[in-house]
């Protein structure tokens, strides 16, 4: 059930998406001018990022699950409370 | 407008958060257990946190003539150590007739581990017996789409659980479709920089239907908003969509999950 046409919709949404959007870019500047090696988020970032321009339809539930944990067994204990946003791989978890 | 609270941590909040909530137009606020952002030392910690959601936290809402209700467990986080679960579960039954208890809640999952999963099943062989709502705390971030398929089928292997008498919250975009798909309540949680924004929210409601779905601000302790659901109100309003769509979801729906309980007096 949409109400908005597209261009209701640009009109309401580009300005906030467009300075989500630098500020992206401003992170993956970040990043690149940072020295060290990348981790398993910042792989997962730009796995999930191959989503944004694909053309996909439901981008935001791929680039959910692009971070998500895809196994289904549960873990045998709890060692941390805090989620890291990305998976860090049967290996590392 | 006129919208009701479904889950929020007012434990965690001012005075100032009620008189803004209800300057807003909050009819009812619904307060489900929760971690207090520490671990308790003992389930003694527990009786005074469960004599707080049904004794006190009800009298100071009321002072905003807010009615305020509550859900009782302890929750996944501190659900490792099974012995301190076993005790504070065992202090449920002293509560849970409460005249503000809606329920066994926020239960679930955290890191999806073994013990976390057996404290969930206690919970739901508690709700099984006593015939009680449930309301479902869904994991974090990478752990939320494995935690909420574990959650789903933990609830549907007791045939006594009716999906209809569960919400499970905390849903986003690549949970929320198998979470209605199987019967179950959803709830949309709308968080500053985690789980769901008032805009992606609206977009879930515009694929995925009004049916079986609320949305709450979780307001706790940390970055969080107690207005989040009003102001996404003024969102969909901005979007074009009429009052009474409106009024569904922040208003009706909460009504109609929570009245499964006889306890919950609020009508539409």
């Amino acid at each position: 059930m949409n109400t908005m046409t597209r261009q209701q919709v640009l009109d309401m949404y580009f300005m906030d998406a467009r300075h989500k959007l630098i500020d992206l870019a401003a992170f993956l500047d970040r990043v690149d001018r940072s020295e060290g090696e990348d981790d398993f988020r910042i792989q997962a970032f730009r796995e999930a990022m191959q989503h944004l321009g694909s053309g996909d339809t439901d981008r935001a539930a791929k680039v959910l699950m692009t971070f998500s944990d895809p196994t289904t067994e549960p873990i045998p204990a709890a060692t941390t409370k805090a989620a890291c946003g990305a998976w860090p791989g049967a290996d590392n978890g | 407008m006129r919208y009701i609270e479904p889950h929020g941590h007012m434990v965690s909040r001012t005075t100032d958060d009620y008189l803004a909530m209800v300057t807003a137009g909050c009819q009812a606020v619904c307060e489900p257990a929760f971690w207090a952002g520490f671990d308790r030392s003992s389930a003694n910690g527990f009786y005074d946190y469960f004599c707080q959601l049904t004794e006190h936290e009800p009298k100071r809402a009321a002072k905003f003539g807010l009615p305020h209700y509550s859900w009782l467990c302890i929750n996944p986080k501190e659900s490792e150590d099974i012995k301190l679960a076993d005790d504070v579960l065992a202090l449920i039954p002293e509560f849970i007739d409460k005249p503000n208890v809606l329920g066994i809640g926020e239960i679930g999952l955290n890191k999806n581990s073994r013990n976390e999963l057996i404290v969930l099943e206690k919970h739901i062989q508690i709700a099984a017996e006593s015939d009680q709502l449930i309301l479902v705390h869904t994991p974090h971030l990478e752990d939320k789409y494995k935690g909420t398929r574990l959650i789903m089928d933990a609830l549907k292997n007791d045939s006594r659980i009716k999906p209809e008498r569960c919400i499970i919250d905390h849903v986003e975009e690549h949970t929320i479709g198998m979470v209605l798909e199987e019967g179950f309540w959803a709830g949309m949680t709308l968080y500053p920089e985690s789980k769901c924004s008032p805009s992606r929210a609206i977009d879930m409601l515009e694929r995925f239907g009004t049916e079986r779905i609320w949305m709450n601000s979780a307001c706790d302790w940390g970055i969080s908003r107690p207005l989040a659901v009003p102001h996404t109100a003024f969102e969909m309003k901005q979007r074009g969509h009429t009052a009474d769509w409106i009024d569904k979801v922040t208003f009706q729906n909460p009504i109609t999950f929570m009245s499964q309980c006889p306890k919950f007096k609020i009508k539409p």
